[in-house]
């Protein structure tokens, strides 16, 4: 596949219709725009990894955390003798629904209509949270409770409800301890994975009005203190927002996958209830549903079944919210299913198995990342959505070992992604770069038997600079040092391969 | 161009005219099981203790006494029935004397009650999972959600032993709730705990 740097189109404004297109799979369709939502970091990944791995706490605790439940997770994966039918249903389902992806929503907006819900459709964040603050604006509530939603992450949603004054209440327990600590979430499943114990009771500690002051760090505890403090807020919520982990196109259904029960809470006693979902995360039908639901908590919690899914069609008399609202967001994902090896990105069902494989991310954390989707499977998502540009690290933060690729349910080929953009970016650029430079002069020089051997002998000085390690020091002067602060350079030997067979064997083949 | 045309129009535009065509789904993984009900209603067991409900066996002619056994083990001897709320629907037989009934009172008032009772749509041998579909035997989803104790009443004939076969009988247009177990969290170091915002103890009375 070729591309040239203008099909990496990062800014805003969308391509005039009948504009000139210049590449065979990107149509220069828009990524989500700066300036608003959560997926690009401020500082690049090795930058950021960096801090991050020099944080000791934090690499314990999250060395902790994803060895228990990389070991939970393959428990209850060996249970099931056909996981692998599952997989591969999984990852065809997906396939399926892309290829259709304009006509299962549309008749998912006849079936949720039909049902007394209303559709909403949303080019990128920016109009997504225009459209939900008008939603709530018209209720005049000027708070609402929130089930955890990566799709409301990342556009940015409670920021934007802010601004308009509207306080939102995350209610999933990480999410509320990253709220509480005014951090920000660093897992797909877990947003405070990075949180131990005494971290989270300190944070309760501070900012829970009533707290009980004689808190312990006993997980049971925190989470009674949690129940305590959202009670009173679930109790007189007239309004709930919540994410989608599936929608059936034929049917209309829409259900959540949860945990703790804060999602029931939100989806039953409110009046109004707000999904916004990412136009991405639906199925043809119901039954689509049986492979969905056995992938998904074995793989994300390593639990045989979530203690509690919800699923509803529209608006039920008498039980349940009564105003019901299916936002659909874009903000990206249709020039990632212009990309065709990129768009099984979108099959992704969040959960998050691949960041507990991750040898990167188990040691750098969510954070160093920037985006919301952390992780392999944020490191092709991330970069796809914004266009690779706007998060050109990312593909790089990989050492493309496959392990996210074993454990994934849907069979995301997530390395093969990685290398794919990393391509991409590598051909954006416009002018050389020093690893361009130095690898067009390798190539001349392997292909040079005299070069190759002058190229060896000046390679051996190096060793004047290692004197005696195995590798070459991190800080080498700059353009070697672009290569060398993240990566090993082995110290050359002091003698080629070459050079010895001439010695031992005087020069006879 | 409204943004619903203008999204569609790109889907289109991102999939090219001549598309590839729709792959075929494979379903070879299990979507029958042919164990005897009493191996599947054993494995039920297995799978509800394990993920920290209490089961209370009996036949058919003992529903209303197992399930006073159940609110005994859940909110203790001594619980008023006033304070019990049964799901409209619940088959006279199976109830307590004395029970209150759910009408349709504002849904919050029931965060006051200690229990609530209802029957289950489907329950799930593999997972240790009960479906409850908003009729009136199983009642509205906030039943079985406010009160602190949950006890649900499962007939043999309702077990099935996977995910496929419970989805086949279940209707997608009601409103679903699929529980396995208490509520609970792993949101703290990943370690599963029972117990947050639903009810903090389920009991199930399984009869056969």
């Amino acid at each position: 596949m070729t591309t040239t740097p203008q099909d990496l189109r990062t800014d805003q404004t969308p391509l005039a219709p009948g504009a000139p297109r210049s590449g065979t799979t990107f149509l220069g369709l828009p990524t989500a725009p700066r300036g608003v939502g959560h997926l690009r970091g401020d500082r690049s990944f090795p930058d950021a990894a960096r801090d991050a791995l020099r944080d000791g706490q934090l690499r314990a605790n999250l060395g902790h955390a994803t060895q228990t439940i990389r070991g939970k997770r393959a428990r209850v994966v060996a249970e099931l003798p056909d996981w692998q039918q599952l997989r591969a249903a999984g990852s065809a389902l997906k396939t399926a629904t892309m290829a259709r992806l304009d006509e299962h929503l549309e008749e998912l907006e006849r079936q949720v209509t039909a049902r007394g819900g209303t559709v909403h459709w949303a080019r990128d964040a920016g109009e997504a949270n225009r459209i939900v603050t008008d939603l709530v604006r018209a209720t005049g509530s000027d708070e609402v409770v929130k089930v955890k939603s990566m799709a409301t992450q990342e556009i940015g949603l409670n920021e934007a409800l802010e601004a308009a004054g509207i306080t939102a209440h995350e209610t999933d327990l990480a999410e509320l301890i990253v709220q509480l600590g005014d951090d920000a979430p660093s897992h797909i499943l877990v947003p405070a994975i990075h949180k131990n114990r005494a971290e989270i009771r300190e944070i309760f500690l501070r900012t829970m009005p009533r707290v009980d002051a004689d808190l312990t760090d006993e997980p049971r505890r925190l989470a009674m203190a949690a129940r305590a403090h959202l009670r009173e807020r679930f109790l007189r919520a007239r309004v709930a927002i919540s994410g989608a982990n599936f929608a059936v196109a034929e049917t209309g259904t829409l259900a959540v996958v949860e945990s703790e029960g804060n999602g029931r809470m939100c989806l039953t006693l409110p009046e109004t209830l707000i999904t916004v979902m990412g136009i991405e995360k639906l199925v043809p039908t119901w039954r689509d549903l049986e492979v969905f639901l056995q992938l998904l908590p074995r793989s994300s919690t390593g639990e045989r079944m979530n203690p509690y899914t919800s699923t509803w069609a529209g608006v039920t008399p008498g039980d349940g919210p009564q105003d019901f609202h299916l936002v659909l967001v874009d903000n990206g994902r249709t020039a990632v299913l212009a990309d065709e090896v990129g768009r099984q990105a979108l099959h992704c069902i969040r959960c998050s198995a691949c960041l507990n494989v991750c040898p990167v991310y188990e040691r750098t954390g969510g954070h160093a990342y920037g985006s919301v989707y952390p992780g392999p499977i944020g490191a092709v998502l991330s970069p796809q959505l914004t266009g690779v540009e706007d998060n050109a690290s990312l593909p790089y933060a990989s050492s493309l070992c496959g392990a996210c690729y074993d454990v994934c349910p849907v069979a995301i080929d997530i390395p093969s992604i990685l290398v794919h953009l990393r391509a991409e970016h590598v051909e954006a650029q416009e002018r050389p770069t020093a690893e361009s430079v130095a690898f067009r002069a390798l190539a001349r020089a392997m292909s040079h038997p005299r070069l190759w051997r002058l190229a060896q002998r000046a390679a051996g000085l190096g060793r004047l600079v290692a004197r005696g390690r195995p590798t070459m020091p991190a800080a080498l002067p700059f353009p070697a040092s672009a290569w060398t602060r993240s990566r090993d350079l082995p110290t050359p030997p002091a003698e080629s391969f070459t050079a010895q067979w001439v010695r031992e064997h005087g020069g006879r083949s | 161009m409204s943004a619903r045309e203008e999204v569609l129009g790109r889907i289109r535009t991102a999939l090219g005219e001549t598309r590839a065509p729709v792959p075929e789904v494979v379903r070879d993984y299990r979507t029958t099981d042919d164990r005897p009900v009493a191996e599947l209603l054993d494995v039920l067991v297995d799978r509800l203790e394990d993920y920290k409900a209490s089961v209370l066996r009996c036949g058919p002619e003992d529903v209303a006494g197992t399930v006073t056994a159940a609110l005994d083990a859940g909110l203790g001897t001594g619980w008023a029935p006033g304070s019990v709320v049964a799901a409209p629907g619940l088959p006279a037989a199976w109830r307590p004397d004395g029970l209150d009934t759910d009408d349709d009172r504002p849904p919050v008032q029931l965060a006051e009650r200690a229990a609530s009772v209802t029957a289950v749509a489907v329950a799930i041998a593999e997972t240790g999972t009960l479906v409850l579909d908003g009729t009136p035997p199983c009642g509205r989803r906030a039943l079985s959600l406010l009160p602190d104790c949950l006890v649900c009443v499962v007939t043999a004939d309702q077990v099935v032993g996977g995910v496929p076969e419970s989805l086949g009988r279940l209707d997608p247009l009601r409103p679903l709730t699929m529980i396995s177990g208490p509520s609970a969290t792993s949101d703290i170091e990943l370690e599963r705990v029972e117990g947050v915002h639903g009810p903090r103890t389920l009991v199930v009375v399984l009869v056969s």
